[in-house]
């Protein structure tokens, strides 16, 4: 039988090996009757031969191995892939598992010259800024080993999507205008920028970087392959760099310990560790800083009432209304907390108010602004402040409104159902209840009475626990 | 670039180079916005390499090498009389924008000295990451260190821009910790380690982000006279409290103006070659910290052989072990088998028996494997029990450092 001739273009011809390829094997010609050449104008295999061939279908791996082998420079690559092909239709479909098969792992050495060869472009692609030009544009040449251009393209995109790019080789080039990538001919070294003005700065980082008491220049050629230096503006410091190595470390080892100057300056150490903040004003201060740790929120609420109250209430988070007046508990469920406070006997003016989150955790549903429950984690970002606010207020009784709150001063998620009534918060004598909020979203009249009593019982037990000289464990109230 | 910031660049990445980490891998997938900058890609990309055969993929930089602590083993404890410096934060975020619109690097590793207080220090380091994030739009990488001294809230803070938070350990035991770094505390370490482990579960969990590629540390290996098996102690217990995504070792190397209580000597760097195989023999072989020690001799590793051929040596009765037939736990055991190279061969073997050439095929280990291993058409028989089978199979020593 006669040798079918195969002509692909040259570079990375996949749409031709795949017209190939089904064309192929639609004549069920077997790679031994086949040979594979590559010329710049294809001319013995014409669209026409392949046109109605049905598509071959290929396991993953196979179809993804053949994207990436078409990119090598191998003459033989379409060859290759072509018995792979041939084997994996005709009783082998699972070869690619196979991987101390000599084609398969010939072939997988060819994939992995390309991927590497793409890592590299990824890593040593160095741009330089176009002179004289008010918009900022860059510019880089590179050669690469294969034929790896399209391939590398996304890459960049994703990467400097807001740049004006081009990259120039050798075998075809690239620009990115910040909306479209156009492909383009072949260019020469001298139509890149010769130089960059951030260039010698890097250089100098790159030499500091070097340490000469571990030199080892086989290694780094191993991973910068000496091709590539041509392209590389720092490598020119490498002969240099080996050169002076030995020297330098000698001096280090040779050089005694010189005396230190001015060692001890006492009041700079002591004054490095007094950074706590002092008071309620300081903390507040640090976190209206930081900005909120959880999506959303226009402003940080800060707890409110005496700096020294007997009692401290923790809620969840400030909601609409606290976000926009910077103040906790201002909203409904501050309301209501306001109103059954009252009727317990305790003195809002007396108490601190304070969140577990300082921020309006929400999301924006039109004009509406619908809370959202701070996670777990989100609780936790907060704890250390929460934490530092009862250090500093240094409360009698601490009490827990809702599971949030519990979850911030316990540090573990405990149903209230279960853990209502007195606690302990670590050094904190507490009390768990509901969140105010909790009552406004019960359905019916009767359990909302309800509920509402016994968080006023709550309330009124809080306000004698906190009048109790807590120490001596003198209680009005017996223990749970 | 400004004269003056390029001598700032030189001596505060001079001052940054002796923390071993460089990488920039495990940060989720992302892509640069229209306005923006930056992408990460799931292992990371080494840019450059220096001559010492490290990998520059970060610009690792300090805020400032002025230092209040006085770590002895460290270049920029305040006793030194190195130069010093110091970067504004629009200084570091137009370097890190500038490098890496120019595809010098994959991002940021920021560091510092204390000044003022570790909570100022820490805001300032924060600030930078805050910078990048909001103002520019970066999504490339950022590593923070994060300095277990500073108040707990800025760590809270710090993992929201940060890709990756490191605290370095520095020194394996408490003793040496109190001797060299007097400023430092091990427990306090630990509980900001603790802290940090927690968030980046539940962020996880959550899906939010939080140091997303988690937490590394370092330790300094030859600074102190703890033994190899005392280091691996120490790495088993980071990796299983705090699930670190790596413990770095970094052979104690000469600084200039050394203090005078630490050994002026070469590196050890074969040791600290063998602490990374041994490392990896924990995380994923399947070793656990006594049978590496086993291996060698009064708690220090074999440094003529890797350690698991020195395992291998020592526990002879195990070998020779089947290939087409062995379990995949007994292969990662056999020297000259990567985890790799073991998962090709399990796939493999179920279509095919395989022979030598095959398994030559899929190591670079054959020649330290073969007295372990049967195939179809080889068996070590006596070989394995040669009393010169160590001599044979200690590879030539590469140049490693100068002073060999």
């Amino acid at each position: 039988m006669n040798l079918r001739r195969i002509t692909l273009k040259n570079g990375a011809d996949l749409d031709g090996f795949r017209k190939a390829v089904r064309w192929l094997i639609a004549e069920e010609l077997a790679p031994q009757h086949v040979v594979f050449a590559i010329d710049d104008a294809p001319g013995l295999f014409g669209d026409e031969q392949a046109g109605d061939a049905a598509p071959v279908s290929l396991p993953k791996g196979v179809a993804r191995l053949i994207e990436q082998v078409v990119c090598h420079h191998d003459p033989e690559r379409y060859a290759l892939l072509y018995q792979l092909v041939w084997r994996v239709l005709n009783g082998e479909r699972d070869l690619l598992e196979v991987a101390s098969d000599p084609l398969v792992h010939r072939i997988d050495l060819t994939a992995r010259s390309v991927r590497r060869d793409l890592h590299k472009m990824h890593a040593f692609v160095r741009f330089r800024r176009l002179k004289g030009d008010n918009l900022e544009r860059f510019a880089a040449w590179f050669e690469p080993e294969h034929f790896i251009l399209e391939a590398a393209a996304s890459f960049f995109i994703d990467r400097f999507r807001s740049m004006d790019w081009a990259i120039l080789t050798p075998i075809g080039s690239m620009r990115w205008d910040r909306a479209m990538l156009i492909f383009g001919p072949p260019a020469s070294r001298e139509d890149a920028p010769g130089e960059d003005s951030f260039e010698e700065g890097w250089r100098g980082y790159y030499e500091s970087v070097f340490n000469p008491a571990r030199v080892n220049p086989t290694a780094m050629r191993a991973e910068m392959p000496k091709k590539y230096w041509r392209n590389l503006p720092e490598t020119a410091a490498i002969p240099g760099l080996i050169q002076t190595a030995a020297q330098r470390v000698e001096r280090m080892i040779e050089q005694e310990a010189t005396m230190p100057a001015k060692r001890t300056p006492e009041r700079a150490l002591e004054a490095m560790w007094d950074q706590e903040p002092k008071s309620l004003k300081e903390l507040n201060a640090i976190i209206a800083k930081a900005g909120p740790l959880v999506p959303g929120a226009t402003q940080a609420v800060f707890g409110e009432g005496p700096a020294h109250a007997e009692i401290v209430f923790v809620g969840e988070q400030p909601g609409d209304q606290e976000d926009l007046q910077g103040r906790p508990f201002v909203g409904p469920a501050g309301k209501l907390l306001s109103k059954a406070m009252r009727e317990a006997g305790i003195e809002r003016e007396q108490a601190y108010l304070t969140n577990a989150v300082k921020h309006f955790k929400f999301e924006q549903r039109g004009h509406r602004r619908i809370h959202s429950k701070p996670t777990a984690g989100e609780v936790k970002h907060y704890r250390p402040w929460l934490m530092k606010e009862l250090e500093l207020v240094r409360p009698k009784l601490v009490v827990a409104l809702g599971a949030t709150a519990v979850l911030a001063l316990s540090g573990k998620a405990t149903p209230i159902t279960r853990s209502r009534g007195r606690a302990r918060f670590g050094a904190y004598e507490g009390y768990i209840t509901v969140h105010p909020s909790y009552l406004l979203r019960l359905p019916d009249e009767a359990t909302k009475r309800e509920a509402y009593e016994a968080f006023l019982n709550d309330l009124r037990r809080i306000h004698d626990l906190a009048q109790a000289d807590l120490d001596t464990g003198e209680l009005p109230l017996a223990a749970e | 670039m400004d004269e003056k910031l390029s001598k700032k660049l030189r001596i505060l990445a001079d001052a940054a180079k002796y923390d071993a980490s460089c990488s920039s891998s495990g940060a989720p997938k992302r892509k640069a916005d229209v306005d923006g900058l930056g992408s990460t890609v799931g292992t990371g990309i080494c840019h450059a390499y220096t001559p010492d055969g490290r990998c520059v993929s970060l610009l690792k930089i300090l805020l400032t090498n002025y230092c209040l602590f006085d770590c002895a083993y460290c270049v920029n404890r305040r006793s030194s009389n190195v130069k010093r410096a110091k970067f504004s934060v629009d200084e570091v975020v137009t370097l890190t924008i500038e490098f890496y619109k120019r595809n010098y690097i994959e991002g940021l590793f920021l560091s510092s000295g204390i000044i003022r207080s570790p909570d100022y220090t820490m805001e300032q380091m924060i600030l930078v990451a805050k910078k990048l994030r909001r103002d520019h739009g970066f999504r490339g990488y950022i590593h923070l260190k994060t300095i277990p001294e500073a108040s707990p809230w800025l760590i809270e803070e710090a993992g929201l821009w940060a890709d990756r938070l490191s605290i370095n350990l520095e020194l394996p035991t408490e003793q040496s910790l109190e001797r060299l770094a007097p400023e430092k505390d091990g427990a306090s370490i630990e509980t900001a380690m603790a802290q940090m482990f927690e968030r980046i579960e539940e962020a996880r969990e959550e899906r939010r982000h939080f140091s997303p590629a988690g937490q590394t540390t370092q330790m300094i290996v030859g600074a102190d006279e703890t033994t190899d098996a005392d280091v691996l102690r120490t790495s088993a217990k980071l990796y299983g409290h705090y699930a670190m995504k790596r413990v770095y070792y970094s052979a104690f190397s000469p600084i200039p103006d050394s203090s005078a209580i630490l050994p002026l000597k070469s590196p050890p760097l074969m040791r600290e070659s063998r602490l990374y195989q041994a490392d990896w023999l924990l995380r994923y072989y399947g070793f656990d910290v006594d049978e590496i020690a086993a291996s060698g001799e009064r708690g220090m590793l074999d440094l003529d052989i890797d350690p698991k051929l020195a395992w291998a040596l020592k526990n002879r009765h195990r070998f020779p072990v089947d290939v087409n037939r062995a379990e995949r736990e007994m292969l990662l055991r056999v020297p000259g088998l990567g985890a790799r190279a073991v998962d090709k061969i399990v796939v493999a073997r179920k279509h095919t028996t395989l022979r030598l050439e095959d398994v030559a095929r899929l190591t670079s280990g054959l020649k330290r494997a073969k007295p372990f291993l049967i195939t179809a058409d080889h068996h070590p028989k006596a070989r394995l029990d040669q009393l010169n089978l160590r001599e044979r199979l200690i590879e030539k020593p590469e140049q490693l450092s100068l002073f060999a």
